[in-house]
């Protein structure tokens, strides 16, 4: 299944890119996570919550959205 | 009351609307980006009193955003300065200026004496400080952070709803996320995100609408896109910051901005001995200081790299405009590493002195 991924603050300049799509087959968001730390090794060392259906969801969570988003915390004021 | 009349027209608001904003007392941590439109609107309103505390000066570069400054206040304490710009905006209300840092000595008291407390401040450690005071004193928070052109917004601690912990349970490590001093911000992004603060203050002092409470509100000025994501409440972080609420005053700030004195000019060094230049910037941070001896350790992957560091040299560390080499000081200091200076200027001005050295040279 193909999922699209939303990047957000600084993740942006990890990935370059406010958002793509990976191609997905397993069942919670952890292994979903595992598959973006191969491709943007520097993601593991971010803070950053993962939201689908428009709600913080956790690693244990099966992915039942085909949009997930990637919200880091901002400091900035 | 003809200052408040919009307002009391309003069915919404009327005179008890009116009579219970002049009767609120909101304190705003930090008159910086966020800071400064938030105090505006509060004391227009008519919020009857308001607290600042912020420890910092007005700077030139401070003024692109934070429009309650002038060239005036350049280089008076925010606090104070914002105090009086509201003062001349609204005689009416009363303003305390508390020119000095919050500490987790100083929050619990100074809270109590409000009711809503407001973030304004640009680091993690100050908002988990924030957040962690409201929950004991038990004081709703209105949150507001930003990043280069995007922005967001929550209540949180309102009515048994979730906190800041609860969003972001995880503090971010030292230097992990930059500040707007350090990549930049639009000017007007705090000016958006600040005045949705102030809306969130004003509804829960009047009790209208819907508070953004169990949400987090996330905005983004290029786009002009938002969207609120759900966030539940966590008891386990929450009970955990309740159980320790005794110990909360013994906490110490590791923040950089103790290291206040650590501001030193790369002249003092340029011309000594024994000293090792470090460039605390990412590698593809530009321009580069040439002429002298520079070993490059970024910021980023700092810790990983402390054996580049020559423990019988003095360390003149320096960066783009002085705040990461004021974080890599206070890492070094952590790891018993010390000599450590961090250099006020950025590459640009330090090349101009080793030029100007270099000449100084050739003529002899």
């Amino acid at each position: 299944m193909q999922i699209k991924i939303k990047y957000f603050g600084m993740l942006t300049e990890i990935t370059n890119c406010q958002e793509g799509t990976i191609d997905f087959s397993g069942i919670y968001i952890s292994e979903l996570l595992e598959i973006l730390y191969v491709k943007y090794p520097s993601l593991k060392n971010k803070e950053f919550q993962v939201a689908q259906n428009q709600q913080l969801v956790s690693g244990k969570t099966k992915l039942n959205s085909n949009e997930i988003v990637l919200l880091p915390p901002f400091s900035g004021g | 009351m003809d200052r408040y009349n919009r307002h009391i027209i309003l069915s919404e608001i009327g005179e008890t609307g009116q009579n219970k904003l002049s009767k609120a007392k909101v304190l705003v941590v930090g008159a910086g980006g966020l800071g400064c439109p938030v105090l505006q609107y509060l004391a227009a309103a008519g919020v009857g009193t308001i607290g600042i505390i912020d420890f910092d000066v007005v700077e030139t570069s401070n003024l692109q955003r934070q429009v309650l400054f002038g060239s005036s206040s350049l280089g008076q304490n925010k606090a104070d300065a914002a105090k009086n710009r509201l003062l001349d905006l609204n005689e009416s209300i009363t303003v305390n200026s508390y020119p000095e840092k919050l500490t987790f000595q100083n929050a619990i008291e100074l809270f109590n004496q409000y009711d809503i407390i407001v973030d304004g401040t640009d680091n993690f450690e100050t908002r988990y400080l924030i957040n962690d005071a409201c929950i004991i004193t038990n004081k709703p928070l209105v949150f507001g952070a930003i990043f280069k052109f995007q922005g967001q917004v929550a209540v949180f601690n309102y009515n048994n709803g979730p906190t800041y912990r609860c969003a972001f349970p995880n503090m971010p490590k030292q230097g992990e996320v930059p500040n707007c001093s350090e990549v930049g911000v639009l000017g007007v992004l705090p000016g958006i995100i600040g005045t949705m603060q102030a809306n969130e203050v004003l509804k829960i002092i009047l009790g209208i609408g819907e508070v953004l409470s169990g949400e987090l509100l996330c905005y983004d000025a290029l786009t002009n896109k938002s969207f609120t994501i759900k966030v539940n409440r966590l008891d386990k972080e929450i009970k955990s910051i309740l159980k320790n609420r005794n110990d909360f005053n013994k906490q110490n700030m590791d923040s950089v901005c103790e290291f206040e004195n650590f501001a030193n000019s790369i002249k003092e060094f340029l011309n000594q001995e024994n000293v090792q230049f470090i460039d605390v910037r990412e590698v593809h941070e530009q321009p580069k200081v040439e002429g002298i001896p520079v070993t490059s350790i970024p910021l980023s992957s700092f810790l990983e790299h402390l054996d580049l560091i020559d423990s019988d040299k003095k360390k003149a560390i320096f960066c783009q405009s002085g705040i990461r080499s004021k974080m890599a000081v206070f890492i070094l200091n952590k790891h018993n590493i010390h000599n450590c200076y961090s250099i006020n200027e950025g590459p640009n001005e330090i090349n101009g002195y080793i030029k100007e050295l270099q000449k100084q040279e050739s003529n002899e």
